[in-house]
């Protein structure tokens, strides 16, 4: 028999208490080595679009707040394209880099990304898929990153005709992907990791 | 030269990874999703990711045991050279994609806020470096091995040695972090993180070879760790994604 001379993906490990030393080298104090921490600031002057704020907590299933959880974010352009030339619809916006990494507080938790509203992206069949960021969350006690998206309150319509929201059977679950406004382009995004307020994560 | 999106990636085999709960690593207790994931044939949104180039890598950042230290000093501990290629499950090479690495110092202690091991920290190690690889997916980087350190969770419990990995590969898909052990420590397979892999091969592609041949005479040694993100479908046949 012939063999289709596959290899099995690396293994998952969790990111440890110590992601920061890694990931965000600035943050945990360790100067001089990298200038800036990877995906610290998404925007610049000319970066086109509608500044927005997200920000969040990630909890546990006990409803306390991780304090060392590590969240990166990836997301289109305002024109719906996502940028830095892996997308084959075009390049994007060149001021933009649509990845972005924070570390929650050390104190709170809370994370904080500074960007600009998405714009909207085809699903596989040309629908359009509503507005959305993808997260990716690690930390100490997560064995494998988990995947969700975050999608805009206001924009209902979209929303009720997004493809991948229709994939939700349990209704009362898509809350958990909707960001909370909170005043004028601000947004608040809760993670849950289990419990009944458990978000929805993909296995994309 | 990166590629395009182009087909979905290979389902990820979620028996070979960790469960998300495994109660012999306690802090996976309350963090583990107990609902189950939505599956998802890619889109865009994970069959595209962040691209960074060679001009974010500074000249020591694949250099820990100088990237950190005093002019003309350098970090204590054994010199080894890590090095191998970031590669699909199809064997493909991943060219131009980054790699994040952190770790302990010689005597296993981590320079982190909330680290409270009694082991010294090294004045002139940071533990952390990056690379970018090359056009076969290769990367390389100078350390010291790490040592062996103790942590809560059985009243007992060390970790092994391990260099930790970060990887994006070509598309958010890819995204993934891990964990490198070293050949040969007896102290992998007494530990309930590495347990939370389900199986003794999947720890074994985890565990970096001694590679006696690309040791540096009277410098480092050489251990070689490849590796594997997932590989995405040919897109013979397939609908293809919007736009391509």
């Amino acid at each position: 028999m012939q063999s289709l001379n596959r290899f099995k993906e690396s293994a998952s490990q969790t990111a440890g208490p110590y992601v920061h030393i890694g990931c965000v080298p600035n943050f945990a104090g360790i100067g001089g080595v990298f200038p800036a921490d990877l995906g610290k600031t998404m925007l610049k002057e000319a970066t086109r679009g509608t500044r927005i704020t997200v920000k969040g907590q990630v909890f546990d299933g006990t409803g306390t707040p991780l304090r060392d959880a590590l969240i990166e974010i990836w997301q289109a352009d305002a024109d719906g394209i996502y940028p830095g030339g892996s997308d084959p619809r075009g390049p994007g916006d060149p001021h933009f880099t649509g990845f972005g990494r924070q570390a929650g507080d050390a104190a709170t938790g809370e994370f904080a990304f500074e960007t600009v509203k998405p714009g909207r992206v085809p699903f596989r069949d040309g629908r359009m898929m509503a507005p959305h960021i993808t997260f990716w969350i690690v930390a100490r006690g997560i064995n494998i990153g988990l995947h969700t998206r975050m999608y805009f309150p206001e924009e209902e319509e979209a929303n009720a005709a997004d493809p991948v929201l229709a994939r939700v059977e349990h209704k009362p679950r898509l809350a958990t992907l909707i960001a909370k406004a909170e005043g004028e382009g601000t947004y608040r995004f809760d993670v849950h990791l289990q419990g009944e307020d458990e978000t929805v994560f993909f296995d994309i | 030269m990166r590629n395009k999106a182009e087909g979905a990636f290979y389902q990820r085999d979620r028996e070979w990874h960790p469960p998300a709960f495994a109660p012999g690593y306690k802090t996976s207790v309350l963090r583990s999703p107990q609902k189950a994931l939505i599956s998802l044939d890619n889109t865009l949104s994970e069959a595209t990711g962040p691209v960074f180039g060679h001009n974010i890598i500074g000249e020591l950042d694949n250099d820990l045991i100088h990237n950190f230290a005093a002019p003309g000093e350098s970090a204590i501990g054994e010199r080894i050279i890590v090095y191998g290629r970031v590669m699909d499950e199809n064997g493909k090479g991943l060219p131009g994609t980054l790699v994040e690495f952190w770790q302990a110092n010689a005597g296993g202690r981590y320079r982190h806020a909330r680290e409270t091991y009694i082991a010294a920290l090294d004045p002139n190690f940071g533990g952390c470096g990056r690379a970018i690889t090359d056009e076969d997916g290769g990367y390389a980087f100078r350390t010291i091995r790490p040592g062996a350190y103790p942590w809560p969770n059985r009243p007992n419990d060390w970790r092994p040695a391990h260099i930790h990995f970060s990887l994006f590969g070509h598309a958010f898909a890819q995204r993934l972090i891990t964990q490198m052990y070293f050949e040969g420590d007896p102290m992998i397979w007494q530990c309930p993180i590495v347990g939370t892999i389900p199986s003794r091969e999947a720890i074994e592609g985890l565990t970096a070879l001694l590679d006696r041949e690309n040791t540096i005479p009277m410098d480092a040694r050489a251990y070689k760790f490849d590796i594997i993100l997932r590989g995405r479908r040919s897109t013979l046949f397939e609908n293809r994604l919007e736009g391509n």
